[in-house]
């Protein structure tokens, strides 16, 4: 399944993940990591895996974006 | 299967603060990670990791160090290009990234990064331009806009009184060596996606080593500008933009330039010849063991002092011995003495620095006042008591006294009354052979009309320490 995984301690909440994505599948979540910051959170299976969040993301390793495999069911 | 993830030109942690870190410094909705993300992504797509060398500047970009995996150097305010340029001229193959901000490329560095360009170094430059001085502060900045409001410019910029905002990439424009230079934006995600494709040629046109590419990064930064991460992508678009145009300005195939002509580091006998000291010319006798001399030649300005240490090197340096010569240097000459500092070694020298000579030759009177009690006990003080009337006060030093001038004026060129102090010094510590400073002067003098008069005037003072050895 195409998967956004957010690495919620390397978050810091800044929501411009969340503008982009065309699918709306990021919200900003109730939850505030370590450092105080209220993370986000994937949920949604209209994932494409188009990559935007991961580009827009100002964090270095914050997001992983993860593709289907072929074969798999969506 | 993994599509995206943190590039691996990237550290793992980053151990700023202590270990086990993940986040960088950067705030919520910098660029700069952004623009970090894409130069390790395309690092990694042309595998130049193990041969990238990342000059970071001062600015939050600071501390890039802690987050690529590459060579990493930190440079001085506004520096970067010109230290990547030094490392250029030993690493050939290296990949150097200059990675600025627009305080420290468009204010602290301005004449590095245009004579960088204009040297058409083989250099890829990223230029975050965020308007303002972010790390300090939020101050203005040279490419902060007309009517901003800043820290230092509470009611926002005025032409008149702080200029207006400078587009380094239209300044680029106006040089004509880069390769590449465009300007591109952060503010939404096709933007972004167009940087990588700029980014990817700028490092491209560096691999195939074609030469100086310039990229400006219109970038966010959400806290000085007092806006939210989304609401600074919108000012982008809608102020920064107009302001800086997102276009590309030059993308040349027309290479004139070929990196490859750039002539080799001298070496050696080369530098012999430039200096015009060539050492088999002088058939050098063999070099005796002599004490290390710390020589300081002063005098008014005029008097050669300067050429006379030129020349004591280059007969040291012929004889196979090592030698260095400094001049004293900008303010501290104006109006009052100058003076060279030379030493002599058989082994390798240090510091060219002579702050206690034992050896003075004083070629008038304040150089005499200013050195006399800096001289070794020991050493020797050679006057030029043509024009100096006193005596040497110092009991504990050797003191020859010689009216140079005097006898310059009769050998026909009063000029070269440093050639007479020199010739004694010479003959009387045996530093030199006299023969070689025969053979070294035609080759240090470049007014052919004057050689002859001045071997002349060593002949004078070879008859002067003929006569009076007993002074010596």
């Amino acid at each position: 399944m195409n998967r956004v995984e957010i690495h919620k301690e390397e978050c810091k909440g800044c929501r411009l993940c969340v503008d982009a994505c065309p699918k709306h599948c990021l919200i900003p979540g109730s939850g505030i990591n370590n450092i105080g910051y209220q993370f986000i959170e994937f949920e949604s299976e209209r994932c494409t895996a188009c990559g935007i969040c991961y580009y827009v993301c100002p964090e270095l390793g914050a997001i992983t974006v993860h593709k289907k495999d072929k074969g798999e069911t969506p | 299967m993994i599509k995206h993830q943190k590039p691996r030109a990237f550290f793992d942690t980053f151990e700023r603060k202590g270990p086990g870190q993940k986040n960088t410094h950067y705030c919520p909705g910098c660029g700069h990670g952004t623009a970090h993300k894409l130069i390790a992504e395309l690092i990694d797509e042309l595998h130049i990791q193990d041969r990238t060398i990342f000059c970071s500047p001062v600015g939050c970009s600071v501390f890039a160090y802690y987050y690529f995996d590459t060579g990493n150097i930190q440079c001085s305010h506004g520096r970067a290009p010109a230290v990547a340029t030094g490392i250029r001229r030993t690493h050939k193959d290296s990949i150097l990234i200059s990675y600025q901000g627009d305080g420290d490329l468009a204010g602290i560095g301005t004449a590095e990064i245009i004579h960088a360009a204009n040297r058409g170094e083989n250099l890829t430059v990223f230029f975050i331009n965020n308007a303002i001085y972010g790390m300090t502060g939020g101050q203005l900045a040279p490419t902060t806009l007309i009517g901003q409001s800043t820290l230092t410019s509470p009611g926002g910029r005025v032409q008149s009184r702080d200029g207006s905002p400078i587009g380094m990439a239209e300044i680029m424009d106006a040089i004509k060596t880069p390769v590449f230079i465009e300007r591109v934006s952060l503010a939404t995600p096709g933007k972004v996606m167009r940087a990588r494709k700029v980014f990817k040629k700028a490092l491209l046109n560096q691999v195939q080593k074609r030469g100086f590419s310039f990229v400006e990064v219109l970038s966010p930064c959400p806290v000085n500008w007092k806006l939210t991460p989304s609401r600074a992508r919108r000012w982008m678009e809608e102020k920064l933009e107009p302001v800086f145009p997102v276009m590309n300005f030059r993308e040349t195939e027309d290479l004139k330039i070929n990196k490859e002509t750039i002539p080799p580091v001298l070496k050696g006998e080369d530098l012999l010849n430039v200096f015009r000291v060539n050492k088999d010319q002088l058939h050098p006798p063999k070099a005796k063991e002599i004490s290390d001399q710390f020589v300081k030649i002063s005098g008014f300005g005029g008097q050669g002092v300067m050429s006379a240490g030129v020349l004591l090197a280059n007969c040291v340096i012929a004889e196979g011995r090592n030698a260095t010569w400094i001049p004293s240097y900008g303010p501290a000459m104006r109006g009052g003495t100058a003076n060279a500092s030379v030493i002599v070694s058989g082994k390798n020298i240090g510091s060219p620095l002579v702050d206690y000579p034992n050896v003075l030759i004083a070629m008038n009177l304040p150089s005499l006042n200013i050195f006399e009690e800096k001289v070794l006990p020991g050493g020797f003080i050679f006057i030029n008591s043509s024009i100096i009337t006193r005596k040497v006060k110092r009991e504990d030093v050797k003191s020859i006294y010689v009216p140079a001038s005097d006898m310059a004026k009769q050998g026909g060129m009063l000029a070269a009354a440093n050639v007479i102090m020199l010739s004694l010094y010479m003959l009387a510590s045996k530093v030199s052979d006299i023969q070689t400073l025969k053979k070294v002067i035609p080759l240090s003098i470049k007014k052919k009309e004057y050689i002859d008069v001045n071997l002349k005037i060593v002949d004078i003072a070879i008859e002067f320490y003929e006569k009076n050895k007993d002074a010596f």
